[in-house]
């Protein structure tokens, strides 16, 4: 049953490892996944911790549908307090692990203090042993997994692994397994190096038994053909997450040269068309790959064609390479693309922070806010490829003063850095935004300034707005499994019905987390993929767990509720520019300057994204302050909070 | 007509949901130990080789098996264990030049493609067509259209030649 899956307790200073199951109770109040480790992180990392400290406390997890005979459940969880933010620190990626750790028996890890010296976890079927790591400390990713499937001789164990940032500490440092399947956000990897814990390997034989094993194989095999027919994961399918850069770009939502336009001009060499000619000429016709059971196979396999890295093999890249290797930093060279994207692989760094950040740099440079002296002689103009691949390799190794100091994270930095450097930062909540602009988009300003985690766009983004979907098909998507009967609007540069749209989205990603499955399965890019309605079967089938649309909706609200309470506990207010639901003022008042007619001039209004936040917490059943009120805990039974209940 | 497992490698995604609705089908759990199917990786290199039994003509497992578990089954063609009398022996395992023959440390049992009784899951799940079931005698024909294309375009191209000379 992949209900018995279990939760191991690691201590790493003082080596004691307690396994226990996951009670049904737990189960049916979080899932699994996110929405669980958020109970996890909530009841057991003590109020301020260090996030780099031993009292931090690191959960590892897959959902509770992982490796069942659901579509695409390959989802790896990881959280933690966030060394980039000091709030929530979230990150999920795809690929094998999570899949191996429930044949291995495990569904969650909490990982709690710090080894001595450089360790890693061996979790073989039911088994849990602490190893030393020393003969890998310092290796690249892929060099740490190969290096443990030789010592243990299975080339079929899944290792999660930090690369050289993690062990230095880089504060948006990545966890990753596979070539470049990314735990990319909030500096997990930083919190693995901080640790000692340089990686955890899983390898597992055990059946996980399903409830209703061939009914779950029939209707998996309609979610597929549900899930392949829609076209914008054939799209995917066919070029990858490019294809969304290149769309998004036409029209005017790309940043460049920081924030200073919204449009990358004349990038030809970069768009997705030219990146699938290059993955073509290296790998073959057939050059796409996939996660664990997925039939999207969204990611493409390439070797870098010219330059210093010329052959190497790497995967991805994804539309967030071509923004902090392209669009950002104004370098619009396929070359440097794809050698970016190896490289913050190899040395496990979080692509879209390192790319924002170096692109804020450069715009100090060019401003005279930051001189060569401080970039030690680098020439940190936009559209310099080499200083931009150079600034990666200083901050992952944290060399030289700039360096060092932007290895730190945007906020620190613009401190160290003074002046009015913070002025030109786009994060929220201390988290850089990636390459997107939403200033023609209120709907999807709204998310980043909400979202947990900080700036990000995969916890609340309600994407299909960018479709301008007739009312009566949105009302038809965002009236389940809650009635909605407010206004919506088909227009996103409006702000009409978007909190609701936003609150709806931030739901269904919640579930989708805690589920265990890929957000290109749901209501993200697609207008006509399962959601609320579809899961219910899917668990009962897999799981024989019963639950209906509306109890997994109150899951999720559940879970977004618990991360809220944690970020208010470290510090979360409404306004606060580095720890609030807050957008750099430039969204405010630069308006945009390049795309499409109704994008020429959009700027977000204050007043109507004020009301639109008012709105967005009415929904949450959160005051004004963006605190949850009494009445909501309590609905949501989340007024006993910390309950220690696992 | 006779119908065959046809793998083309170069369209394989690695994604391995053949090897899960192969333990499902037959086993009813989700267990890659239990599949009759597997995608060998070189993940640093972005090869995937999905291998499974090739229902040989000249079957070595028949040949080497002592108590005659193994045979072909004559209304179906496909090479089948009969479990009854199979003694665990790996035999076959170890002649199998595909290594196509799994020995299931989950039950200390012989795991072999049984082609799901004419309608295999593995490729029925394929989107891609790494995996296909299709008539024996089709075989090829996809590499004879590739190369008879070829073979035409050069043909074009040395007939624009001759224009142009001419």
């Amino acid at each position: 049953m992949a209900l018995n899956r279990k939760i191991a307790y690691i201590n790493l200073t003082t080596g004691k490892i307690e396994i226990k199951p996951i009670p049904l109770e737990v189960r049916k109040r979080f899932l699994g996944g996110r929405g669980l480790d958020a109970y996890l992180l909530y009841n057991h990392t003590p109020k301020n911790a260090n996030p780099l400290g031993p009292k931090n406390v690191l959960m590892v997890s897959g959902g509770i549908l992982t490796a069942t005979c659901a579509s695409a459940t390959a989802r790896t969880h990881v959280m933690a307090k966030s060394p980039l933010t000091n709030l929530l620190g979230s990150c999920n990626m795809g690929g094998f692990f999570a899949p191996e750790l429930a044949w291995a028996g495990f569904h969650h890890l909490v990982i709690k203090g710090k080894a001595k010296k450089p360790v890693y976890l061996w979790i073989h079927n039911g088994e849990i042993e602490i190893r030393d790591a020393a003969h890998i400390w310092g290796k690249t990713t892929t060099e740490t997994q190969w290096a443990i499937r030789e010592e243990l001789d299975d080339d079929d164990i899944k290792s999660l692994v930090i690369g050289q940032a993690g062990e230095n500490l880089v504060r948006y440092a990545n966890v990753m397994t596979g070539i470049k399947n990314s735990g990319g956000r909030t500096g997990m990897g930083a919190v693995m190096g901080s640790k000692n814990l340089k990686a955890i390997a899983a390898r597992g034989t055990m059946d996980i038994k399903l409830a209703h094993p061939m009914e779950a194989l029939e209707y998996n095999k309609r979610f597929i053909d549900q899930i392949t027919s829609a076209k914008v994961n054939q799209t995917q399918g066919t070029l990858g997450t490019p294809f969304i850069w290149g769309a998004t770009n036409s029209w005017g939502g790309v940043r460049t040269r920081n924030f200073q336009y919204n449009q990358c001009e004349y990038a030809d060499d970069i768009e997705p068309e030219r990146i699938d000619e290059i993955c073509t000429e290296t790998m073959g016709e057939h050059h796409m790959t996939g996660c664990f059971a997925c039939q999207v196979h969204c990611r493409a396999k390439y070797k870098i064609p010219t330059g210093p890295y010329a052959g190497r093999y790497d995967e991805g890249p994804e539309y967030t390479s071509q923004g902090a290797f392209g669009g950002e930093p104004d370098c619009k060279s396929a070359e440097t693309v794809l050698t970016g994207n190896h490289l913050v692989n190899q040395w496990g760094v979080d692509n879209l922070e390192i790319g924002s950040l170096i692109s804020w740099a450069m715009e100090l440079y060019e401003l005279g806010i930051l001189t060569s002296k401080e970039t030690d002689g680098l020439d940190l103009r936009f559209g310099n490829d080499e200083a931009l691949l150079e600034m990666v390799r200083r901050i992952c190794f944290r060399d030289g003063w700039l360096g060092d100091v932007l290895a730190d994270g945007g906020i620190p930095a613009s401190k160290k850095i003074g002046k009015n450097s913070f002025d030109y930062l786009i994060q929220v909540k201390g988290m850089s935004n990636l390459h997107s602009d939403e200033r023609a988009t209120p709907g999807l300003a709204l998310n980043i300034a909400t979202a947990s985690r900080g700036s990000d766009h995969l916890r609340s983004r309600p994407a299909i707005d960018l479709y301008h979907l007739p009312v009566e098909i949105l009302r038809k998507i965002y009236s389940n499994p809650v009635p909605y009967e407010g206004p919506l609007s088909s227009e996103h540069t409006e702000y009409i019905g978007k909190a609701w749209q936003v609150f709806w989205q931030e739901n269904c990603y919640m579930a989708v987390d805690c589920l265990g499955i890929c957000k290109y399965h749901t209501t993200f890019l697609g207008a006509t993929l399962p959601n609320f309605e579809d899961w219910p079967k899917v668990l009962y089938l897999n799981t024989g767990l019963e639950m209906t649309p509306l109890e997994i909706w109150e899951v999720a609200e559940r879970c977004n509720n618990i991360e809220r309470l944690f970020n208010l506990r470290e510090g979360l207010s409404r306004e606060d520019l580095e720890k609030g639901d807050m957008l750099n003022h430039r969204y405010f008042d630069e308006p945009c300057l390049r795309g499409a007619p109704d994008v020429i001039g959009a700027k977000i209004d204050r007043k109507k994204f004020k009301k639109m936040i008012d709105e967005f917490y009415e929904h949450h059943g959160w005051d004004k302050n963006g605190v949850p009120t009494a009445e909501t805990l309590k609905r949501l039974g989340l007024d006993q909070e910390p309950s220690h209940m696992v | 007509m006779e119908k065959v497992l046809k793998i083309d490698y170069q369209k394989c995604t690695g994604c391995r949901l053949c090897e899960l609705v192969c333990s499902v089908s037959h086993h009813g759990v989700s267990n890659p130990t239990r599949s009759r199917i597997k995608v060998v990786k070189w993940e640093s290199e972005g090869l995937y080789v999905p291998v499974t039994c090739q229902q040989c003509e000249d079957a070595p497992c028949i040949s080497v098996c002592p108590v005659k578990a193994t045979s072909r089954n004559e209304d179906t063609g496909y090479v089948m264990i009969d479990y009854e009398a199979c003694i665990g022996c790996r035999s076959c395992v170890t002649v199998c030049p595909f290594g196509a023959r799994n020995y299931n440390t989950v039950d200390k049992a012989i795991l072999k493609c049984d082609l799901c009784g004419g309608d295999p899951q593995c490729a029925r799940f394929c989107e891609v067509k790494a995996v296909d079931y299709i008539d024996a005698d089709s075989l090829s024909t996809n590499k004879k259209k590739e190369a008879a294309k070829r073979l035409s375009l050069a043909q074009k191209v040395a007939t624009a030649i001759i224009q142009e000379e001419g």
